[in-house]
């Protein structure tokens, strides 16, 4: 499925000729085993009260979660192929009003870790069961508003809240070390009260312990450092800042997706 | 006049409201003691949330709850959630939709001895660009519990305005407000001035003083500005033909701006602003400073007095 996702991923850019392939591509392990695995969810029923909910702050990777939720039965596999086109539904960046499914807007780094407490103390006032899941970027990290949620999360002692960093360690226009270095990175959420964790963001396996495991911890929030390659999964795009903000030329596609078969 | 506080009145009628609903849900940014949910917080401890300064934040926390079926009332002084917070007001609430209410204290320049770090008079033009927003300013306390309870029960984004002094009391007890509806406050036939919050108490002040020279001064308060009650601008602008637009505000992206939008589309009549201009204040007492910055109901008769010569 992951691979499939990768494939809508590649076609979905190059066919709207922009967009964010890197940071997609990244995620795609992450959230095919989300949607697939992990969530509690509906696709029949998108408002359903009691599904978990799975916020992307990083918006810009729209496409792979828009791929997730069409293989879900969200809304048609073709509607695919109308990403960022005028009266599309699937907006540049994620867009709470217009897509079944997007539990919330996203594009303006930073935000989606507060929206994501939100949720999660509406959980609690009402006595629901539900988790909520977010994937922030390693970028997003340097804004400011990422850390006064991580000290809230702390606080409310919000135990039904899994946090999930796409540690891709590139960002717009190049390494994040270089431009922002954030590490010690896990040992930041720790710190700041945090149950966290380091895995590989490729492995399957890793990536569903962690999720599962977060469900047994009482008390804090969880956040699973995903280690992922941006780009992963077409050769020319792994570790390639290029492919962050630009779509694949029709040729590169061709190329890309023959990788992807 | 008597004088009430529309902080505390915004305090009572939240808990008010609280009884009545329990998905409403109040965010506070370590100020409760001075916007006044603190009252909510005492009866309703478990729907309050103190965010400590993490006012950006606390805007997000409000979306996600507002997005899982709260009425949610975010509160602070309005520097720190407009100004402060105009992105996450912007992607998390206003583009969206969500059922948020921003309902602020300390607007304008009468905050006073604290200076221009905490003067908000930039306020209105942002919140006012913000598709999907409605705009209250309440005149009085008596008005801001009414305004109050309309964000409660209209679904949507909301911002309200409200001051740190006291404010005189301008309706009487049994008032009801209307969203998007102004009110004449006093009728009049030689000119209208259009003011909001504690510069509709001045413009009646005005009329008073203008009405012994022979001026007979229409009064309207505006307490809506967004969606505007286009229908009164036009009728005030027919009536007198001739306006002038007081606020506690920058010239720009105000009342003043709005109103004359309306103006010089649908009835052009000469008009004059009394506002801030384009600077900011200094520290000193509300009321120094309203003399100081040309707020007074002296400053409204005199812009009354050169717009009824330009008629």
């Amino acid at each position: 499925m992951a691979k499939k996702l990768r494939r809508h991923v590649i076609a979905m850019t190059a066919t709207a000729g922009s967009g964010h392939p890197g940071g997609s591509l990244s995620a795609a392990d992450i959230i095919t085993a989300l949607y697939f695995k992990v969530l509690r969810h509906d696709p029949e029923n998108p408002q359903w009260p009691e599904r978990d909910r799975f916020i992307l702050s990083k918006g810009h990777a729209a496409p792979i979660l828009y791929a997730a939720l069409a293989e879900a039965g969200y809304f048609p596999v073709a509607e695919l192929a109308t990403l960022r086109k005028l009266d599309s539904r699937l907006q540049g960046h994620t867009d709470k009003k217009f897509t079944p499914g997007v539990e919330m807007s996203a594009g303006s780094l930073g935000m989606g870790l507060s929206f994501a407490i939100g949720v999660a103390l509406a959980a609690r006032l009402d006595s629901k069961t539900y988790r909520t899941y977010v994937l922030l970027s390693d970028g997003e990290c340097e804004e400011g508003q990422t850390w006064e949620a991580a000290l809230s999360a702390a606080h409310f002692k919000l135990d039904n809240l899994t946090a999930i960093v796409d540690y891709n360690g590139m960002q717009l226009s190049g390494w994040v070390r270089d431009i922002m270095n954030l590490e010690p990175f896990t040992r930041k959420w720790q710190a700041f009260g945090w149950h966290s964790l380091d895995i590989d963001g490729h492995d399957f396996k890793q990536i569903l312990s962690a999720c599962q495991g977060a469900e047994k911890i009482k008390g804090k929030p969880t956040v699973i450092v995903a280690r992922t390659i941006k780009g992963r999964g077409v050769s020319f795009m792994e570790n390639n800042v290029v492919f962050h903000g630009k779509a694949p030329t029709w040729e590169e596609a061709e190329r890309a997706l023959k990788e992807l078969e | 006049m008597a004088e009430a506080s529309t902080r505390e009145t915004y305090g009572k009628t939240l808990v008010e409201l609280g009884r009545q609903n329990k998905d409403i849900v109040v965010l506070d940014a370590d100020l409760s003691p001075s916007t006044m949910t603190s009252i909510f917080a005492r009866e309703f401890p478990d729907r309050f949330f103190n965010c400590g300064l993490t006012e950006q934040n606390m805007v997000g926390v409000a979306a996600g709850l507002a997005a899982s079926g709260k009425t949610v009332f975010v509160s602070t002084f309005v520097v720190f959630v407009v100004c402060r917070c105009f992105d996450q007001l912007r992607l998390c609430i206003s583009q969206p939709e969500l059922n948020v209410k921003i309902v602020a204290t300390h607007g304008g320049i009468t905050v006073g001895e604290d200076g221009s770090s905490h003067h908000a008079i930039e306020d209105l033009a942002l919140t006012c660009a913000l598709p999907s927003f409605t705009v209250v300013v309440p005149a009085d306390a008596i008005e801001t519990a009414e305004a109050v309870k309309a964000a409660a029960s209209n679904y949507g984004p909301f911002y309200i305005r409200l001051s740190r002094p006291k404010t005189p009391i301008v309706y009487p007890e049994g008032y009801h407000f209307t969203l998007g509806k102004a009110v004449t406050v006093r009728q009049g036939k030689d000119a209208t001035v259009i003011a909001i919050g504690i510069m509709v108490a001045k413009a009646l002040e005005a009329a008073d003083v203008l009405a012994r020279e022979g001026i007979d001064c229409r009064v309207i308060n505006m307490p809506t500005l967004k969606p505007l009650d286009e229908a009164a601008i036009v009728k005030a602008a027919s009536e007198t033909g001739a306006i002038v637009v007081a606020e506690e505000h920058l010239a720009q992206g105000g009342l003043g701006s709005r109103v004359a939008q309306v103006v010089t589309r649908r009835k052009p009549v000469p008009m004059e602003f009394v506002n801030l201009g384009d600077r900011y204040a200094v520290s000193g007492k509300a009321e120094e400073l309203l003399q100081r910055y040309g707020l007074t109901a002296g400053d409204i008769a005199e812009s009354v007095k050169s717009v009824v010569k330009r008629k």
